[in-house]
């Protein structure tokens, strides 16, 4: 994926294939939309290419790197959605997966022997989203008035009712058994029926709701309600002393994340053909929170890209890492002191992954906040308290909110 | 009440404490009733037998909310300090019962309940005094590398900071003890009862409220009473003030830490004591309760926090005697959320400044 840059550089001309980079950079400036569809299809022709050529074909077949894709596509519309609520608003969600959940439920009594109906796919994409998209601002109504935390904790706790909910009426829902047997979409023009034997249909269904959904989003970024929302972010008083409504604002950005982890969930619903509770449990949240930290808040396609390779690393390179091992032949060891036996290849990687998230999340916050591929703006933003910081003595130190020094006097004047 | 912000500390405080103590006391009788009142209908008891149940519950609420206002304390102190929710302070109360179970496992090895009362009082004290310090220093550690480096950083990043440290500390469990419960030994002999009205309640849940009073009475008088309690209200209250004064602010919540740990840890024993297991996802759940717990008290107040933990813990219990345990979480979740619609200061907290 190549990036629509944020700023456009301006200056002394340069010469020769720097200035020709800059003439792209500002011609995909000017033609977003087009840059983010150009950049989608080579993304998609690497995706279909690459999997048929050794190093990934090696890993798995053609067909699971497309299931695998497919799956990416869920987690990187999860990781945009769940961007517009923390990086372009600011707001911690920490419930994410319940309107995920929501989505898929609602798909699931639509299109399932269940509920008896097969409504058709697309229209139920809308009306998914949509239903999460209301449960987003019941939800975000009564809290975003309140200070930023408590959104955190309120979305916490809904994240962990819902599926206990789902759980619990177990008269709609079937309990913990799930509802099962979804119907799956209808056939499409060219590519025929979607089966489980042909995730290429689903893995192209999926980029081109990514598509769309991130033209969308840059759109949004770039119109009055995006700025109102980084001024939220940035000074939440003087954004509405300049005659920002705050609450409505928030609400917005607040339902647009439920809304699109409402379709992302349609989607999986769909593909996976069953919804059950344990789809849907905090980690889903936190994972979805690690890749948007990762890829750098604030940064569409950084955070898509940041889904996509966590999504893999979790579910392709920690599956097969052992089988990998296995096959190379690592030799087992022994740890000569503690006397601990080591044999790599039955190590299960796959049971850290959490564990390894949340050092990340740690590290990232730590280290580098703005994340890998960082927002500009955001970046400054998040290294504001170290410039204070660093500052002292100098004239800033007496701003408000620093670091109010060591107890004594912070040599000041 | 004792707010870490409110300045004030009580004029008569023996006479307040009397009085506190009478409304606490009708409070526990007024849900005894209720619950007499309600189990009949629910259960078909009859409303002779319910009477000797709902004693019963009662203790249990006691217990259970003992645990929640203990973990509540910490959220509540950390958050009056430097207004951040500890989102990993329901795991250390977690690594807190771990360590307890592995000290008395230790101890006792395979042998059975412990009837002999002096070395019952020895093994208690020594989980405690072992326990509490290391939660207390791991809390305190976890704030040193990893919270104070971001105090001065957007209030987004030390939360998600406290996101990934819960989660580190669930899978180091995970990781360590394996996933599924670890069974606790078996301390108090079931046989300890004491027969009131034809309930007979245990004498581990009057040890467990004993406990937790005394911790309880304790920290109040710590934070109303010395000097580094003062210091710690101080700095509640308003932060660069309290530094200009002289109170060193790297000291003070370093302290406000430990102690939050620490009583976490007396709640991880008390919990493994009660419910006889330890898992490494019990944080989770039991923290999202003690956090409400806090909020409902009114975030910042001690007072506050000790008595929504008993209340969630009387709210949980009403569900579950009535048969609806499987709805506990969905009640303290919509309690939540009405607190905090109507009244976000919470029960007892004054109202803050809607700093964003």
């Amino acid at each position: 994926m190549t990036a629509p840059p944020q700023t456009s550089t301006s200056g002394p001309r340069q010469s020769g294939l720097r200035a020709t980079l800059a003439d792209l950079r500002n011609a995909s400036d000017r033609h977003r939309s087009l840059t983010i569809v150009v950049a989608m299809v080579i993304t998609t022709v690497l995706m279909y290419i690459l999997p048929a050529i050794p190093p990934l074909s090696i890993v798995q077949g053609r067909g699971i790197w497309y299931d695998s894709f497919a799956n990416a596509g869920v987690f990187v519309l999860l990781a945009m959605g769940l961007n517009v609520v923390i990086g372009m608003a600011g707001l911690l969600d920490l419930g994410y997966a319940a309107f995920f959940a929501i989505g898929a439920y609602a798909y699931a009594y639509s299109n399932s022997p269940f509920s008896g109906t097969d409504l058709p796919f697309i229209p139920m994409l809308f009306v998914g989203a949509a239903v999460a998209g209301i449960f987003g601002i019941l939800l975000g109504a009564p809290t975003l008035r309140l200070r930023g935390d408590y959104l955190a904790i309120m979305t916490l706790g809904f994240g962990e009712i819902v599926p206990i909910v789902f759980l619990n009426i177990d008269k709609f829902t079937q309990g913990t058994n799930g509802i099962g047997g979804i119907y799956r979409p209808e056939p499409l023009p060219f590519l025929g029926a979607f089966s489980p034997n042909s995730p290429f249909n689903y893995f192209i269904v999926m980029v081109v709701i990514v598509t769309i959904t991130m033209i969308l989003l840059y759109r949004l970024q770039d119109s009055r309600i995006g700025r109102a929302w980084n001024a939220i972010r940035e000074d939440e008083l003087a954004a509405a002393a300049n005659g920002i409504n705050t609450v409505t604002t928030k609400l917005l950005a607040f339902s647009l994340g439920a809304t699109t982890s409402g379709l992302a969930g349609v989607f999986n619903a769909s593909k996976l053909t069953i919804v059950s509770p344990d789809q849907f449990l905090f980690t889903v949240s936190f994972t979805v929170l690690a890749m948007v930290i990762l890829g750098g808040m604030g940064n569409i396609w950084g955070v898509a890209v940041g889904a996509f390779i966590v999504y893999n690393i979790q579910a392709v390179f920690l599956k097969s890492i052992n089988g990998v091992l296995e096959t190379i032949g690592v030799p087992d060891f022994t740890l000569p002191i503690v006397n601990l036996h080591v044999d790599l290849a039955k190590v299960p990687f796959v049971d850290y992954q959490f564990l390894l998230y949340g050092v990340a999340l740690v590290l990232m916050m730590l280290l580098r906040p703005e994340g890998l591929f960082p927002n500009q703006r955001r970046r400054q933003e998040l290294h504001i308290a170290e410039e204070f910081e660093g500052g002292e003595g100098v004239e800033t130190a007496g701003g408000m909110g620093a670091a109010p020094g060591g107890g004594e006097t912070g040599g000041t004047l | 009440m004792t707010s870490l912000a409110s300045p004030a500390s009580p004029a008569r405080p023996l006479g307040r404490g009397l009085r506190f103590g009478g409304l606490a006391i009708a409070a526990i009788v007024l849900y005894t009733l209720a619950l007499w009142l309600a189990l009949p209908g629910q259960t078909g008891l009859t409303s002779q037998q319910a009477f000797p149940v709902a004693i019963q519950q009662t203790v249990n609420a006691l217990s259970i909310g003992a645990i929640y206002a203990l973990i509540a304390l910490g959220y509540t102190m950390v958050y009056g300090i430097i207004e951040l929710i500890n989102f990993a302070h329901g795991d250390i109360f977690m690594v807190g019962a771990f360590m307890a179970i592995v000290f008395i496992g230790g101890i006792m090895g395979q042998s059975g309940p412990v009837d002999n009362i002096p070395f019952l009082i020895i093994l208690i004290g020594g989980a405690l005094l072992f326990t509490m310090p290391i939660i207390g220093i791991l809390n305190v550690s976890i704030e040193r590398l990893v919270y104070r480096p971001l105090r001065n950083a957007p209030r987004l990043a030390p939360l998600i900071t406290a996101i990934g440290v819960s989660f580190i500390l669930q899978n180091v469990a995970l990781v360590v003890a394996g996933s599924g419960d670890r069974r606790a030994p078996q301390v108090f002999p079931l046989s300890w009862q004491i027969n009131v009205g034809g309930a007979s309640i245990s004498v581990l849940s009057i040890f467990i409220f004993a406990l937790a009073l005394t911790l309880m009475i304790g920290l109040q008088l710590f934070i109303g009473r010395t000097r580094l309690g003062r210091a710690m209200r101080a700095t509640a209250q308003d932060r660069e003030a309290a530094s200009l004064m002289g109170v060193d602010q790297n000291q003070t919540i370093a302290l406000t830490f430990l102690l939050g740990g620490m009583l976490a840890a007396a709640a991880g024993l008390v919990w493994g004591l009660r419910f006889g297991f330890v898992r490494q996802d019990l944080g989770f759940n039991s923290g999202l309760k003690a956090f409400t717990s806090a909020v409902l008290g009114g975030i910042g107040n001690i007072t506050g926090a000790a008595i929504g933990g008993f209340v969630i813990g009387f709210i949980e219990n009403f569900a579950s005697a009535l048969g609806y345990s499987r709805w506990s979480e969905f009640l303290v979740f919509m309690v939540l959320t009405l607190v905090l619609i109507f009244k976000p200061s919470g029960l007892f907290g004054q109202a803050t400044g809607d700093r964003a």
